[in-house]
C-alpha cells in the first residue's frame, strides 16, 4: 500500500493544479466583485465543449486551442457580467447567487439539449505517454497540466501586481467607492475580472480535455470543488487558492486510495464543511467581518 | 441597578475601553458623554452583550451578566438601542414594535395590542401602519426607542437617539424620555446634544480615549477643566479661563 | 393588516379550481404530473419557512427530502418496519438531520452565501454516501415492493395518492399560517429583516433559526416520504441531487418568498410551464430547466416579490391603494 501513496500524491498534485487554476478564476471574481459565481462550472463545461469541437472539426490540438478559446472566453465572461449579472441582480448579494444559479441552469440544460448527455472524449497520440517521476508514472498531459497551471498562476499574479488594470482591480477590491472617486471605471473593472476568471476556466479546459471527458453535467462537480478550494484558501486569496487546490487534489487522491474510488470526493466535501464551520476565513484569508 | 467595574476592551493594539467603571441607580437618567471615538458605543455593546469585555465585570440587578448573550441580557430587563438605527425595514411600525412586545407577550394579539399602546406613548400613533422604511430620521429614532421600550425593560440603554434631529424634534423626544423614566424605567444614554444632556440627566460620566475621566452632575462637568480639555484639546481650559478674565 | 387583493383572490382561486378540476377530469397523465408537482410543492413550502420567512437561503434542501425518502425505504425494505411507522420515523430523521446541519452552521454564524454553500455541501456528502453503501442500495437505489393497500401506505388508484399529497400540501400551508401568526414567526421574520436588532430585543436568534430549520426538515422529510410512497423507488441522484435542492428554492422565489401561497403558486407555475415546453418541443430533456432559469432571471429583475407580490398589486381596495401611495413617498 505504501508504494501506492507517493504515486497517489503526485497524481493528486496534477489534478490539484487544475483545481487551483479553476479556483483562481473564482477567487478573483469573489475577491473583487464579492459574488459567488455559481455558473463558473458551467463556463468550464462550455470551454470543454469548445475545445472538443475545435479538435473534432478542425483537428486542432487542445494545447494549440489555448490562443483561440482564452480570448473568446474572456469576452464571454466580460459580456456575462455587464449584460446579465449586473443588470439582473440589482446589486444584492443573494440575488447575484440566484442570477448565477439561473445562468448555470440555462447553460447546462441548453448543452444537454444540443449535445445530449453522451460522454465525449478525444484521443490524442500522446495521451498515454508516461513520464517517470520517482516511483510514479504520470501521463504526459497531466504533467503538462501541472506546469501550465503553475505558469498561468504566475502570469495572473504578474498581471494583478504589475499592470495598470491589475492596479485598478486591486483598488476596486479594497475600496470600491474610493476607486470610483479617483476615476476608475468600476463596472468595467468588474467585467474585466469576470472575463479573466472565465479565461482561467478556458485554460483549464484545454489542459483537462486530453485526459478527461465532457458531458453537460461536468461543470457541477467542478464548481463544488472550486468553491471548496476558494473557501479553504480564504475567499479572495490568490496564494490560498493555489495551495488549497493542490491540497484538495492530494486529499481526493488519498481518499480514493484508502476509501475506494467512489468515496474519493467525500474528503473534499468534508474538508469544505469543516473549513466553513471552523475557519470560514480559510487558511490564508483575513478574518471576515 | 447597573454596575460596570474596571471593564477593558482591546482591538488588536487599540484599547477601545480602558478600565472603565460606572454605576447607574434605579430611577435615574444617567448620561454617558465624551468626544467621538471615546469608546462609548463599545461600552454599550459590552453592557448589552454584543461584545465580550477582555477584563472587568458587569452586574445588572445584582447578577453578573459579563459575557452573557444579548438576548439573555434583554430578558433580564436591559435593552439597548443602536446609534445607527436598525429597523426591520420590510415591516410596519406596529409590527416592528410588536417584535419587542413579544418578549413578554406570547400571543400575537396581545403583542400587537401592547405595541399599539407603546406606539401611542412615544407619539407614533398615526404612523403605526406605515412601513419602517418610509420613516424620517426622527421617526426611525423614535421607533428604535419604542421597540426597546416594548420589551418592558427596567433599564434602557439609549445610543444617541437625538443625533440628526432638529431642535423641535429634540424637545419632543426629551419629553418622551422623561415620561418613560417617570413610568419607572431607568435610563442610561449616550448623547452629543449637550442641551439635552443638561436638561435631561441628573448625573453624567465622561469617557475619553477609553478612560472614564469624570463623573458628576452635568453642571459640574461643564465647568471641569479635564472635561473641557477632552473636548477642545490640551490647554483649552486655561485659554478659556484667560479669555474669561480678560472679558 | 394586509388585505387580500382582487388579484390574489383570482390567483388562488385559479389554483384551487385547477386542483379540484383534477377530480372531475381524472386524466392519468395530468394526475401523474400534478402529483409530482405537489410533492415538490411540499418541499418548497418547507424551504419557504426557513428561506422565505427566516431569510436563511438553503441550497441543499435535498438533504432533508432525501433523508425522508431513504429512511422510509430502508426501514421498510431492509428492516421490515410497518410503512406508516417508517414514514413517521423518516420525518423524525429528517428533522434531526436538519437540526444537526442548522446547529452546526448557525453556531458558527454562517449567513448568506456561506450558509447556501454549506447546505449544498451537506447534501452532496449525503449523495456520495448514499451511492456508496450497500445499506442504501448503492448505485442501484432501493425499490419498494408493490403491495397496494392502506396498511402498506400504497394506493392502487392514483386519485387516492393525489388526495393524500394534496392534503399534505394543505397541512404544510396551515403550518406556515400558524407560524406566521405566532411569536415564533414574528421572531423569524425579525431575524430575516435585521439579525442584530432581533438579538437586542431579546430574541435567541440561534435557537429560532435552528427550530425553523428543524420544522423545515420535518416538512421536507414528509415530502421525501410522499415521493417514496408514490414512486416506490429512490436513488442517490433523485434523493440528494442538486435538482431537488434547486426546485425547492425556485418555487418560493418565483411565487413569492415569505408568503403563504408563494411556494404553491411558484412550483405549480414552473411545472405547468415545463410541461407545456415539453409538449411544444417533444420530450427534449432539460428544456424545462432552461425555461426555469430564464423565468428566475426575469422574476429577479422585474418582480422582486414574485408572482404573489405582483398579484397583490392588482385590484387593491381604495384604502389599501392609498396606503401604498403613502408608503411609496
Amino acid at each position: 500500500m505504501s508504494s501506492l501513496i507517493l504515486p497517489a500524491i503526485l497524481g493528486g498534485l496534477t489534478t490539484g493544479a487544475i483545481y487551483a487554476l479553476i479556483a483562481l478564476g473564482l477567487t478573483l471574481i469573489y475577491g473583487v466583485l464579492h459574488i459567488i459565481n455559481f455558473a463558473h462550472g458551467s463556463l468550464l463545461m462550455l470551454a470543454l465543449y469548445g475545445v472538443y469541437f475545435l479538435h473534432l472539426f478542425f483537428g486542432l490540438d487542445p494545447y494549440l486551442a489555448i490562443p483561440i478559446v482564452v480570448p473568446l472566453f474572456f469576452l464571454l465572461g466580460y459580456g456575462i457580467q455587464r449584460g446579465i449579472i449586473a443588470p439582473f441582480s440589482g446589486g444584492k448579494e443573494q440575488n447575484v447567487l440566484l442570477v448565477t444559479l439561473a445562468l448555470s441552469m440555462i447553460i447546462d440544460n441548453l448543452a444537454l439539449y444540443f449535445w445530449t448527455s453522451n460522454t465525449r472524449t478525444i484521443s490524442l497520440p500522446y495521451a498515454y505517454e508516461m513520464v517517470e517521476i520517482g516511483p510514479a508514472f504520470i501521463p504526459l498531459p497531466r504533467v503538462i497540466a501541472f506546469f501550465a497551471s503553475m505558469l498561468c498562476a504566475l502570469i495572473l499574479w504578474l498581471v494583478i501586481s504589475r499592470t495598470r488594470i491589475g492596479k485598478a482591480i486591486r483598488a476596486v477590491a479594497v475600496e470600491r467607492r474610493g476607486a470610483e472617486l479617483v476615476g476608475i471605471d468600476v463596472q468595467n473593472t468588474y467585467a474585466v475580472c469576470f472575463g479573466i476568471g472565465t479565461a482561467c476556466v478556458a485554460v483549464a479546459a484545454c489542459l483537462l480535455i486530453p485526459t478527461f471527458y465532457v458531458t453537460p453535467q461536468v461543470g457541477y462537480a467542478f464548481v463544488l470543488i472550486a468553491f471548496t478550494t476558494v473557501v479553504l484558501g480564504g475567499m479572495g486569496s490568490f496564494l490560498g487558492a493555489l495551495v488549497s487546490g493542490l491540497l484538495l487534489g492530494v486529499i481526493e487522491a488519498l481518499c480514493g486510495l484508502f476509501l475506494g474510488e467512489s468515496l474519493g470526493q467525500i474528503g473534499i466535501f468534508l474538508a469544505f464543511i469543516l473549513i466553513l464551520l471552523f475557519r470560514p476565513s480559510g487558511l490564508f484569508g483575513r478574518r471576515a467581518a | 441597578m447597573l454596575t460596570v467595574e474596571n471593564v477593558t476592551k482591546r482591538y488588536g493594539g487599540l484599547v477601545a475601553v480602558n478600565d472603565a467603571s460606572l454605576k447607574v441607580q434605579e430611577g435615574r437618567i444617567v448620561a454617558l458623554i465624551g468626544p467621538n471615538g471615546a469608546g462609548k458605543t463599545t461600552l454599550f455593546a459590552m453592557i448589552g452583550g454584543f461584545v465580550r469585555p477582555d477584563m472587568g465585570e458587569i452586574r445588572f440587578r445584582d447578577q453578573d451578566i459579563t459575557g452573557h448573550a444579548p438576548h439573555a441580557i434583554c430578558r433580564l430587563g436591559l435593552t439597548r438601542t443602536f446609534q445607527i438605527v436598525q429597523p426591520f425595514a420590510g415591516l410596519s411600525v406596529l409590527e416592528n414594535i410588536a417584535v419587542g412586545a413579544h418578549l413578554r407577550h406570547k400571543s400575537r394579539a396581545d403583542a400587537l395590542e401592547r405595541a399599539a399602546m407603546i406606539g401611542e406613548q412615544v407619539g407614533m400613533g398615526r404612523m403605526l401602519e406605515q412601513s419602517a422604511q418610509s420613516l424620517t430620521v426622527a421617526g426611525r429614532k423614535r421607533l428604535e426607542l419604542a421597540r426597546a421600550l416594548a420589551t418592558e425593560a427596567k433599564l434602557l440603554l439609549l445610543d444617541e437617539v437625538m443625533a440628526g434631529l432638529i431642535p423641535s424634534e429634540i424637545v419632543e423626544i426629551v419629553a418622551t424620555i422623561r415620561k418613560i423614566r417617570d413610568s419607572g424605567v431607568t435610563i442610561l444614554l449616550i448623547e452629543h446634544v449637550m442641551q439635552a444632556v443638561m436638561s435631561l440627566s441628573e448625573e453624567a460620566y465622561v469617557l475619553n480615549q477609553g478612560r472614564m475621566i469624570a463623573h458628576g452632575t452635568p453642571q459640574q462637568l461643564v465647568a471641569d477643566p479635564t472635561v473641557i480639555e477632552a473636548y477642545l484639546g490640551h490647554g483649552a481650559a486655561d485659554r478659556l479661563q484667560q479669555e474669561g478674565a480678560h472679558a | 393588516m394586509k388585505h387580500t387583493s382582487l388579484g390574489e383572490w383570482l390567483l388562488y382561486g385559479a389554483i384551487c379550481a385547477y386542483l379540484l378540476l383534477i377530480y372531475l377530469l381524472p386524466s392519468q397523465a395530468w394526475l401523474g404530473f400534478t402529483i409530482n408537482a405537489l410533492i415538490v410543492t411540499i418541499l418548497s413550502v418547507a424551504w419557504n419557512l426557513l428561506g422565505g420567512f427566516g431569510g436563511q437561503m438553503s441550497f441543499g434542501h435535498a438533504a432533508l427530502f432525501g433523508t425522508g425518502a431513504y429512511v422510509t425505504a430502508i426501514l421498510q425494505v431492509k428492516l421490515g418496519v410497518n410503512p406508516w411507522l417508517a414514514a413517521g420515523l423518516a420525518v423524525v430523521a429528517a428533522t434531526l438531520v436538519a437540526g444537526f446541519i442548522g446547529a452546526l452552521s448557525f453556531r458558527y454564524g454562517l449567513r448568506g452565501s456561506y450558509f447556501a454553500l454549506v447546505t449544498l455541501a451537506f447534501a452532496e456528502v449525503l449523495r456520495i454516501l448514499a451511492s456508496s453503501f450497500a445499506f442504501t442500495g448503492g448505485g442501484q437505489g432501493i425499490l419498494v415492493p408493490y403491495k397496494a393497500g392502506l396498511a402498506n401506505f400504497q394506493f392502487a388508484d392514483r386519485i387516492t395518492t393525489y388526495t393524500l399529497v394534496l392534503v399534505m400540501v394543505a397541512v404544510a400551508m396551515l403550518i406556515t399560517v400558524a407560524v406566521q401568526r405566532s411569536r415564533f414567526g414574528a421572531y423569524l421574520i425579525a431575524i430575516r429583516e435585521n439579525e442584530e436588532a432581533a438579538k437586542a430585543l431579546g430574541i435567541d436568534t440561534f435557537r429560532t433559526k435552528v427550530l425553523a430549520m428543524m420544522l423545515s426538515g420535518a416538512i421536507g422529510g414528509a415530502a421525501g416520504v410522499a415521493y417514496l410512497q408514490t414512486y416506490l423507488f429512490i436513488d442517490a441522484p433523485i434523493a440528494y441531487g442538486s435538482t431537488m435542492s434547486i426546485e425547492a428554492l425556485l418555487g418560493p422565489i418565483i411565487g413569492g418568498a415569505g408568503t403563504i401561497w408563494g411556494p404553491v403558486v411558484g412550483t405549480l407555475s414552473l411545472h405547468l410551464l415545463g410541461e407545456g415546453a415539453k409538449h411544444l418541443v417533444s420530450g427534449a430533456p432539460g428544456l424545462n430547466l432552461v425555461l426555469y432559469g430564464v423565468l428566475l432571471l426575469v422574476i429577479l429583475r422585474y418582480l422582486p416579490d414574485g408572482i404573489v407580490g405582483f398579484a397583490r398589486g392588482i385590484g387593491r381596495t381604495g384604502q389599501a391603494a392609498a396606503v401604498s401611495v403613502k408608503e411609496a413617498q
